[in-house]
């Protein structure tokens, strides 16, 4: 009933680099796994951290302490943060490469010569070998120029990514040198105009030569970041595959390496965009594209696998970029804050103002311990490569929607200063607003989180069901009662707050996040409870209520933040930075903050909400194609005359 | 003594090769024909220069904790034109050296990056900032009894010896001297190129060496006290006058004239 077969038996042996208390190998507490006795239900070994919270069960040797880098690593960080902070303050002019519409050819060597075009390239084919963890610090100074920022990550998070987790030994070799300095420039070749988000009915083809040596590509993508400067094109199309079993034929989705040079392909006008307007992105078209079989990427059919590990392997980083924008966004806007008086005040000194600022820094504070909370776990998980999807998505929803609301109070704090084109907030606003967009809509991903989650839980809970059914009920309960802590009210504590000031083991919280940490707790435990409601009362059906698949996905999205703001303040004060007591205060005011929401949102999914209302005025709305509502000042004809009695005063 | 506690604008020492090198060179003779320069350039850790400096409440000094400190912006000019040198072919052999405390090896990893062969670390504790002394270069010179070319805007290698044009206070001079020499460098002397991501990667092979002053016989004691340290007085604002007349008379009051 797992989802992986994968099993870590080895895992207490495995030193945990992260640890605070790393001297010793396995801390008090935890048994050693001896790989023939493997607790199957042990789940610290198995999954990555979120999908577990649906099942109310709250890992916390996978998030505490914060992920944290060696002094080395730091250092060397610090010493490559300098020379882009500095390429952007000084040879970055966004607001001309907005109006142009145009990265300039100097700007884009400039980038290039800094190494920023392979960053995540292995060492050995020229690039940097950034940890996710680096790449993530380094995406917070590429997202001062929005342009910029979607170029590079057209080029690296999604262009030549297929290639460096399904390409083989010959691809990698061919294609990832020049790619990582740039003298190649990546895209990424999905999308097309009837397959945006339901990227597995896309209809480019690829039929197989009668030489057998080639694919013959067809077909045209639309909105392509960096469609018209690209050398190597990673292009999904689709080819007939016989399946082994049943020897049927299917159309599968399969990737392909296509060179610009193999001919045939054309790309259109850059689009006239809202925002990021310095990127390049046009509809490329392929007539009769021949491509070798030996640039299939992965297998024939596995396609849709590779682009969605593609996906999701980049997602993260936003929120390290959304909070390297409203950082930058804070400090500019604070500046006319402390300086503006109106009333015989300073802006600063109203409340009103204040909230907006703390929001914003909230925000921030929240997205960037998300990012690197994620790029941590990814980064030291033994063995490698955790499937940190869910994760990922959820930093996604939340850095993007965080920024659009930050930058949009950002302008407002100006007032009309920031309506006019001579500041930046319009520019940043625009730039943002594609975020909630592109990488997965958020409607997407939230349904994928909400049904990855579920997924989860109801497997495991398909077991529970099936011992259930079986037989002795007592002993059942008390076996669920033991693992699975909630199912029948408020479970127990899940012990992540250290008792002591001290922090014991070094995976629990610093008591100093008891407020926030036990606010959490709550939550994790009413997530556990309400998925086996949910279930119970949706089953399979539950795919089709969006609305509610929403609401989970919300809260669970919430309790990550939680958890990564509470894991992050409690490694602020541990390691005594400076500052840490206003660290705790954010942790704690925002764990406040989003328990509030969330226990709105659990009362919503109790059962009295409003959602069939709301979705029978959309649909009315939509079968009609326009408001429905008579116009306020309608009247009938007669109405004047109508006896009607009025009130007895 | 070595001069260890104010570097003002940075040092350049450009010094002859060994005997070896001489002789191995003149047997190849027209193809490596001066590639035998080794360059020393001293590189230091200051307070980064776009940060608003303050003064600590005790006048003893500046604020530096917790304060961004990067390397000196002429440093940075030095090692672009020792690197540019390397290029031209005309030096072979670019080290680094920093005198300061643990930190002084970030500035020296920098100036890897930029270009620089090896680096040299001499420990000193206790603090140092930019004081704008202007004394290192001179001194050194003069510590070494080696010609000197201070405030550099342009070095060109002539045959044996260099070719320096000198901001001075009444525009440019050239002058010429000999190898070895110190030189120091001014603002226009070029536009140093950035540290590249690959390039920082590649420095971590590079080698510091480490030593502390005791190592070369340096008696580190102060001979210099600083008595107080204090922000320049705010400026007074200014006052209109309608006429000439006023003028005069508002100077004769302040006793100024």
């Amino acid at each position: 009933m797992l989802s992986t077969g994968k099993l870590r038996p080895t895992l207490g042996l495995v030193r945990r680099p992260w640890c605070a208390s790393a001297a010793g190998i396995h801390s008090s507490g935890r048994r050693l796994h001896n790989p023939d006795e493997v607790d199957l239900f042990d789940f610290r070994y198995t999954t990555p951290f979120v999908k577990n919270l649906f099942v109310g069960k709250f890992i916390r040797e996978q998030v505490f302490p914060f992920p944290r880098l060696n002094q080395q690593d730091y250092d060397q960080l610090q010493q490559m943060v300098d020379p882009v902070e500095r390429f952007f303050k000084d040879d970055v002019d966004s607001a001309q490469i907005d109006t142009d519409a145009k990265i300039p050819a100097e700007t884009l060597q400039g980038l290039k010569d800094l190494g920023l075009f392979g960053m995540q390239v292995p060492l050995e084919y020229g690039g940097l070998g950034l940890s996710n963890t680096e790449y993530a610090r380094l995406g917070e100074i590429t997202a001062i120029d929005g342009a910029i920022a979607v170029t590079l990550a057209a080029h690296q998070a999604i262009g030549l990514k297929g290639i460096m987790i399904a390409g083989n030994a010959e691809q990698k070799a061919k294609y990832l040198p020049k790619l990582a300095t740039g003298e190649h420039v990546a895209a990424f070749a999905l999308t097309e105009p009837s397959s945006g988000s339901d990227a597995a009915s896309i209809q480019t083809r690829a039929t197989l030569s009668d030489s057998g040596k080639h694919f013959l590509l067809n077909g045209g993508k639309i909105w392509i970041s960096n469609g018209g400067i690209a050398d190597v094109f990673t292009v999904f199309a689709k080819t007939e595959v016989v399946d082994s079993k049943s020897g049927e034929v299917k159309d599968k989705v399969t990737a392909f390496i296509v060179e610009r040079s193999f001919g045939g392909i054309t790309s259109g006008k850059p689009e006239d965009k809202l925002g990021i307007r310095g990127s390049n992105t046009c509809t490329v078209h392929f007539e009769d594209t021949p491509v070798p079989i030996e640039n299939v990427l992965g297998e024939v059919g596995g396609g849709f696998k590779v682009a969605m590990n593609i996906l999701n392997g980049g997602r993260f980083s936003m929120g390290s970029s959304g909070a390297g924008i409203v950082k930058k966004l804070i400090e500019q806007t604070a500046e006319h804050a402390t300086t503006r008086t109106q009333f015989d005040r300073k802006l600063m000194e109203f409340p009103i103002i204040q909230e907006k600022f703390a929001e914003m820094a909230l925000r921030a504070y929240a997205m960037e311990s998300m990012a690197y909370l994620t790029a941590g776990i990814m980064d030291r998980w033994p063995g490698g490569s955790p499937d940190c999807s869910v994760e990922a998505a959820m930093v996604k929803v939340y850095s993007s929607e965080s920024v659009w609301s930050s930058v949009s109070e950002a302008l407002q704090v100006l007032g009309g200063l920031g309506y006019m084109k001579e500041y930046p907030y319009e520019r940043y606003l625009r730039d943002a607003r594609i975020l909630m967009i592109f990488e997965g809509t958020n409607e997407i991903l939230r349904m994928y989180i909400a049904l990855v989650g579920m997924k989860f839980a109801g497997d495991i809970l398909k077991e529970k069901l099936k011992e259930l059914k079986r037989g002795n009920i007592g002993v059942i309960l008390q076996t669920v009662r033991q693992r699975w802590g909630s199912g029948f009210g408020m479970g127990p504590s899940h012990g992540f707050v250290s008792e002591d000031r001290f922090i014991g083991d070094g995976f629990k919280a610093h008591p100093s996040l008891t407020a926030g940490a036990k606010l959490l707790e709550e939550n994790v435990n009413n997530l556990g409870t309400m998925t086996e409601t949910l279930l119970a009362r949706h089953d399979k059906g539950i795919v089709e209520e969006q609305l509610v698949l929403k609401r989970v996905a919300d809260i669970t999205i919430n309790m990550y933040a939680m958890t990564a703001v509470v894991s992050r303040a409690s490694k602020a004060v541990v390691m005594g930075l400076p500052n840490y007591d206003h660290e705790v205060l954010m942790a704690n005011t925002f764990c406040q903050k989003t328990y509030n929401e969330n226990m709105q949102m659990f009362h919503d999914l109790g059962g009295e909400n409003t959602d069939a209302a709301v979705q029978k005025i959309g649909k009315d709305i939509l079968k009609t194609g326009n408001y429905i509502a008579a116009h306020p000042l309608d009247r009938t004809h007669d109405f004047d005359n109508i006896d009607v009695v009025p009130p007895q005063r | 003594m070595w001069p260890i506690f104010d570097y003002g604008r940075f040092v350049s020492i450009i010094s002859s090769s060994d005997v070896y090198g001489v002789v191995w060179m003149r047997s190849l003779a027209q193809l490596h024909k001066m590639a035998n320069l080794r360059v020393l350039v001293g590189v230091k850790r200051v307070i980064d220069y776009a940060v608003k400096i303050r003064v600590k409440p005790d006048n003893s000094g500046v604020v530096t904790d917790g304060v961004k400190h990067s390397m000196n912006p002429f440093c940075e000019i030095a090692m672009e034109e020792a690197v540019r040198l390397k290029e031209k072919k005309l030096a072979k052999e670019i080290i680094a050296v920093s005198c300061g405390p643990a930190q002084a090896q970030e500035t020296i990893r920098t100036a890897l990056a930029m270009g620089a062969d090896r680096g040299i670390h001499v420990e000193v504790t206790g603090k140092s900032i930019d004081g704008d002394n202007n004394q290192t270069g001179q001194m050194t010179a003069a510590l070494l009894d080696w010609p000197q070319a201070t405030f550099a805007s342009e070095v060109t290698k002539e045959n044996d010896h260099l070719k320096v044009v000198r901001e001075i206070d009444g525009g440019l001079e050239t002058v010429k001297v000999t190898l070895p020499a110190v030189i120091t460098a001014d603002l226009r002397l070029n536009e140093p190129r950035y540290a590249t991501l690959p390039n920082i990667m590649k420095a971590k092979k590079k080698k510091i060496a480490k030593h502390k002053a005791a190592d070369f016989g340096v008696d580190l004691t102060p001979t210099l006290e600083v008595v107080g340290v204090e922000d320049p007085p705010v400026r007074q604002a200014g006052q209109k006058v309608e006429s000439t007349e006023e003028l005069v008379a508002k100077l004769k009051d302040s006793g100024v004239v």
